[in-house]
C-alpha cells in the first residue's frame, strides 16, 4: 500500500475508533450501570438505545458555547484540545494485530507516556482558565493525584521494559507468544509479583484517567463537575471522548503489557490477512473485557476521599511497585533459574 | 508492619467481594419497572376513588338510590339522583357524580351501602390539570369500561 494512502488511512481509522469508542463507551456505560443496579438503562431511543449516543451528540454540539466572565479565553478554549489530542495520538503506536499499527515507533511506550502527561496538563488549564473556583481545586486535586500515581505506573512499566528489554510495543506483544501462560501477567519465572504489577497498574491507569473510584477532578457530588464546570455544549463533549479515549489507551496498555496484546491464548496464529483479523479480535476481546472491568468498578466503588486516594498511592502502591522492580532485577539478572 | 499487610490483604479481598456483588447483579434480572408502558397491578384492598357495581345480568348500576352513601360521606362529595320508570322495581339511577376533590377514601359510603353497589376502584392515574378532571360522573365511567 502506498504511504500516504496508508496514514491517511490510518488518521481515519484511529479518529473513527477514538470517536465511536467514546460514544458507545458512554452507551455501555450506562446500559451497564443500569444492569448492575438492576434497571434496565437507556432503552427509548433506538433499538436497546443504541442511537442515544448519537442523541446526546447532537443536544451537545446545537449548545451555545460561551465564555465565562473571568475566564482567560486562549486556555479555555485550549483545554479540551490538549485532552483530546495526545489520546489520538497515542492510539498511532497502539498494535492493534501484527501489523495493524499505524507507526511501528521504537519507542512507542515512551511516546504514550508522554502523552499521557500532556492529559494532565489540559485538565489543570482548564481548571485554572475557567477563573472557577471548583475548577481550580479540582484542577489542583487532580494534579496531586496524577503525581501520585504517575510514579509507581512508569515504576511498573520500567519493570516490564527490563523484562522485554524493549519499548516497542509490538516487540513486547511478540515476547509473549506461545500459550496464555507465556503472557506476562502469568510469568511468575520473571517476578513472582506480577499479577501484583498488573493490579498495580491497572490501578493507576484508572486514577491516570481520572475514573471512579479516583474521580477527583469531577467529583459532582462535591465540585460540582471539577474542573468542567464552566464548560458548555462540545467543550464538556470534547472532555468527556478525551477521558473515554484515556480509558482506552490505559486498558490497550495493560493488555499489551501484561495481557499478551493481539496473542491468542492457544500457540495458533494464522498467517495472512486472517492472522490479522484473529490478532485483531484477541485485542480487542481482551481491550473490552478490561474497558468493562473499568465499567464495573465504578459502580461498585463509591470515590475515595482524597488523603486515602494519596496515602494508597504513597504507601502502598509505591512501595511494593520498587519492591516489584528490586525482585524482578535480582530475578532475571542473580537468580535467572527461579 | 505485619498490619500492613494483613489489611493491605484483607483490603484487596473486600475490594473482590465487593466486585463479586456487582457482578452477581449484573446478570440478575431487572426490577423496574417500565412505568408508563407497563402498570403495577394494584392490591385488593387498595382504595382508589369509589365506582359504581353494574348488575351482572343487564349490566346496569346495582344501585336502587336510597341515597345512604351521600348521608354517609362526611365530606359531602357524593351526589346522586334517580327516577322512577314504568315496568322496573324500584327507582333507577339517572345521576351519580363524585367530587374527589374533597374525598378523603374513608370508605363510610362503601360501608354504608346495604346493597353493594358501590367499591373501591383500582385507578391510581389520576393526575390533571384542571379541578373539572376530578368531578366524576360514575354513570359515564360505568358505561365506558363495559
Amino acid at each position: 500500500m502506498p504511504e500516504p494512502f496508508r496514514v491517511i488511512l490510518f488518521i481515519i481509522f484511529v479518529m473513527a475508533f477514538a470517536g465511536l469508542n467514546a460514544a458507545y463507551l458512554v452507551w455501555c456505560e450506562r446500559k451497564g450501570a443500569g444492569h448492575i443496579q438492576r434497571r434496565i438503562g437507556p432503552k427509548e431511543v433506538g433499538p436497546f438505545g443504541l442511537l442515544q449516543p448519537i442523541a446526546d451528540g447532537i443536544k451537545l454540539m446545537t449548545k451555545q458555547l460561551f465564555l465565562p466572565k473571568g475566564a482567560d479565553p486562549l486556555l479555555f478554549m485550549a483545554a479540551p484540545l490538549m485532552v483530546m489530542v495526545p489520546a489520538i495520538m497515542s492510539f498511532m503506536v497502539i498494535p492493534f494485530s501484527e501489523t495493524f499499527v499505524a507507526r511501528e515507533v521504537n519507542i512507542g511506550l515512551l511516546m504514550i507516556f508522554a502523552f499521557a502527561s500532556v492529559n494532565v496538563l489540559g485538565l489543570l488549564l482548564g481548571g485554572w482558565g475557567s477563573g472557577n473556583k471548583y475548577a481550580v481545586i479540582a484542577a489542583a486535586r487532580c494534579v496531586s493525584q496524577n503525581i501520585a500515581y504517575e510514579i509507581p505506573m512508569l515504576v511498573t512499566t520500567i519493570t516490564m521494559v527490563m523484562v522485554t528489554n524493549t519499548m516497542n510495543l509490538n516487540e513486547i506483544v511478540r515476547a509473549q507468544a506461545g500459550w496464555f501462560f507465556h503472557w506476562h501477567i502469568f510469568r511468575l519465572d520473571i517476578s513472582l509479583l506480577m499479577p501484583v504489577a498488573f493490579l498495580i497498574f491497572f490501578v493507576c491507569s484508572l486514577a491516570e484517567t481520572n475514573r471512579a473510584p479516583f474521580d477527583m477532578a469531577e467529583a459532582e457530588s462535591e465540585l460540582i463537575a471539577g474542573a468542567y464546570t464552566e464548560y458548555p455544549g462540545m467543550g464538556f463533549g470534547v472532555f468527556f471522548m478525551g477521558e473515554y479515549a484515556n480509558i482506552v489507551i490505559g486498558c490497550a496498555l495493560s493488555v499489551i503489557l501484561f495481557l499478551g496484546g493481539w496473542q491468542s491464548p492457544i500457540p495458533f496464529h494464522p498467517v495472512g490477512f486472517l492472522g490479522v483479523i484473529w490478532g485483531l479480535f484477541w485485542f480487542l476481546t481482551k481491550l473490552y473485557a478490561l474497558i468493562f472491568t473499568v465499567i464495573w468498578i465504578r459502580w461498585t466503588y463509591p470515590r475515595t476521599q482524597f488523603y486515602e486516594l494519596l496515602n494508597l498511592s504513597w504507601k502502598v502502591l509505591i512501595p511494593i511497585s520498587l519492591f516489584n522492580l528490586i525482585l524482578t532485577a535480582l530475578q532475571i539478572k542473580i537468580f535467572p533459574w527461579l | 508492619m505485619s498490619g500492613y499487610f494483613k489489611e493491605l490483604i484483607s483490603g484487596t479481598k473486600s475490594l473482590f467481594i465487593g466486585l463479586g456483588i456487582t457482578g452477581k447483579y449484573f446478570f440478575e434480572p431487572v426490577v423496574t419497572m417500565q412505568y408508563p408502558m407497563e402498570h403495577v397491578e394494584m392490591t385488593p384492598r387498595f382504595r382508589g376513588h369509589i365506582e359504581l357495581i353494574p348488575d351482572e345480568e343487564t349490566g346496569e348500576p346495582k344501585c336502587v338510590v336510597c341515597g345512604m352513601c351521600q348521608k354517609g360521606c362526611p365530606s359531602k362529595c357524593i351526589s346522586l339522583e334517580g327516577e322512577k320508570r314504568e315496568g322496573v322495581k324500584g327507582k333507577v339511577l339517572t345521576k351519580y357524580i363524585l367530587n374527589f376533590t374533597t374525598c378523603s377514601l374513608c370508605g363510610q359510603c362503601v360501608e354504608s351501602c346495604k346493597f353493594g353497589a358501590i367499591r373501591f376502584s383500582k385507578d391510581y392515574n389520576l393526575a390533571g390539570p384542571r379541578k373539572e378532571d376530578f368531578i366524576f360522573d360514575l354513570i359515564k365511567r360505568l358505561k365506558e369500561k363495559s
